[in-house]
């Protein structure tokens, strides 16, 4: 029984995720890889799920394709189910794992894996835009990691589809085949496609998506255009000798999201560390030892994490 | 269905070295070994068959096995590297894709019979056309069991442990079904013997001496097997794909 929402509607030329939870059963127990998750996406959008190991980004696209039944929720690709998007060829895909099978040329690969389809790319024209033109009469077998992953990725682009999902397709590439591969990459999302794909590089989120969507412990915790996230999970940390430093007052500095105290040494979590230091600069002339340093992106998760399930307790 | 992912799937087995060895290689080294110092003997064990015909279709058997069972290694390692998982979000259908590595499974069977035919010719196996095309139609039905077989294995073997587990179903089906020596008699041996598959593979070679060379219980073996293995892949198949 599920009632339709006003917003659905207005998905149906996108993606709409409703409810989505799936667990798993481990030898420590159940394990809740998404647990409730709610996303629309627009047709022609391109969106980053970014989150840690764990996140619940893989869980979440294998139920976008289809791949995987979930215990609660649906999902809409196009206005039908998974499995029918996918029978209907509107889908393209690069799991996360998968090698290539042997004893075929790349370009007999790809042409197989096109016959697949009723209207696919021309099968040049897929090596080309995955930028592996040279490597057409190399067999599968015979592939660098990071030419497998544009192998993989010149399979997922020949359907032609108008969903692209992509999940960590850069794991395991050095920068170059990073670099290559996002190249390809945008050319393809040129056409005008949806394009959905996890990463938990910041740096590729923010650089390839219109919108990142932020996932940790199952939950979207964020949901917003790259800039804004990029805002709220790259912040940065300002570390500080301060004899005698007051909690209050270094806490209503512009810019400050929160302070630590560490004996004489001070550290204070930022939003905005320009605006912060130049005030702690006014404020505190005795500060010294300044450093400014980039907080990691999984601390920021895991603050993230800690202020939603501290939302969902109260 | 799509022709050219069968055409490839097909070049990728016969590019395969593997396939050449165990599945053409073994079984005509094996047969000169056997059958050409016995190529006089015209009465094979009492079987009413000559050496060189018997151990013909006996190779033929545990090649074709060998052939058709290999569809499910290539299933199992399919599996293994997430291929299958690739195949899934494509429209390729199930029923497709079973039916392709059934088809190539049977394509390198086809080739085991050319080759092992064209062998017996050498040591004097002289047969009339009709014999040749019924013998041939009976090997081919007798190898529908282990097609269905095959994809049961695909889907509950592990592929590490796939190749140990189909030379070992091989070795022990060819054994009792008599690759190596004519099955006479109505002993126990017997019995089990004509219960198996592999067992009515062999007795496709009866083609030559008039009569049907398998009878009501040949077809009922065969049948049945085929329908309890056809069962057994179903759900093999669907406890994997519904795990996840």
């Amino acid at each position: 029984m599920r009632t339709v929402r006003a917003g659905t509607r207005e998905a149906v030329g996108g993606i709409c995720i409703d409810d989505l939870a799936k667990t798993f059963q481990s030898p420590q127990g159940p394990v809740r890889a998404v647990a409730g998750v709610d996303l629309e996406i627009a047709a022609g959008e391109t969106v980053a799920l970014l989150g840690p190991n764990g996140a619940g980004k893989s869980t979440t696209i294998e139920m976008l394709l289809g791949l995987t039944r979930p215990d609660r929720g649906t999902v809409s690709v196009f206005g039908r189910a998974p499995e029918s998007a996918v029978d209907a060829g509107e889908v393209g895909a690069m799991l996360q794992t998968g090698s290539l099978i042997r004893d075929l040329s790349v370009r007999e690969l790809v042409t197989m894996m096109a016959s697949l389809y009723r209207e696919p790319l021309a099968v040049d024209e897929a090596l080309e835009l995955a930028g592996i033109g040279p490597l057409a009469g190399r067999r599968t077998q015979k592939l660098s990691g990071g030419e497998t992953q544009r192998v993989r990725f010149a399979v997922a682009i020949v359907a032609d589809p108008d969903l692209l999902v992509l999940d960590e397709p850069t794991v395991a590439m050095d920068v170059e085949s990073r670099r290559a591969f996002w190249a390809a990459m945008r050319a393809f999302v040129a056409r005008e496609k949806t394009v959905v794909f996890a990463t938990h590089y910041l740096e590729e989120a923010d650089a390839y998506a219109d919108r990142v969507v932020l996932m940790a412990g199952g939950h979207i915790v964020a949901d917003g255009p790259p800039t804004e996230i990029k805002a709220m999970v790259g912040s940065r940390r300002i570390r500080a000798t301060l004899p005698g430093a007051d909690r209050a007052v270094l806490a209503a500095l512009p810019g400050v999201t929160d302070v630590e105290l560490r004996g004489e040494s001070v550290v204070l979590v930022c939003s905005d560390s320009d605006a912060a230091l130049r005030a702690l600069l006014r404020t505190s002339t005795d500060a010294r030892d300044i450093e400014v340093t980039g907080a990691g992106l999984e601390e920021a998760f895991v603050q993230l994490t800690h202020e939603d399930r501290a939302a969902e307790a109260a | 269905m799509s022709t050219t992912y069968l055409r490839l799937e097909l070049l990728r087995m016969f590019r395969n070295r593997r396939f050449f060895v165990f599945s053409l290689g073994f079984p005509i080294v094996l047969y000169y070994l056997i059958a050409g110092p016995n190529k006089d003997n015209h009465d094979l064990g009492g079987s009413g068959i000559s050496a060189p015909v018997y151990y013909m279709v006996g190779l033929v058997a545990f090649g074709a096995m060998t052939a058709v069972l290999s569809a499910g290694a290539r299933i199992s390692a399919e599996r293994s590297t997430g291929w299958n998982r690739q195949l899934r979000v494509t429209p390729l259908t199930t029923r497709d894709y079973f039916r392709t590595k059934v088809l190539t499974g049977y394509a390198a069977a086809c080739a085991t019979i050319v080759v092992m035919y064209v062998a017996g010719a050498t040591l004097g196996v002289r047969l009339p056309a009709r014999s040749w095309i019924e013998m041939t139609g009976l090997i081919l039905v007798g190898l529908v069991p282990f097609a269905a077989g095959a994809i049961a294995m695909g889907h509950l073997v592990p592929v590490d442990s796939i190749g140990p587990a189909m030379g070992g179903t091989t070795a022990i089906l060819a054994f009792l079904g008599g690759t190596w020596f004519p099955i006479t008699g109505d002993g126990v041996f017997a019995t089990i013997a004509k219960c198996l598959p592999s067992y009515w593979l062999v007795q496709a070679s009866h083609v030559g001496l008039g009569g049907a060379a398998w009878g009501r219980t040949g077809w009922l073996v065969v049948a049945a097997w085929t329908v309890a293995l056809t069962a057994l892949a179903a759900r093999a198949y669907r406890r994997d794909t519904m795990r996840v």
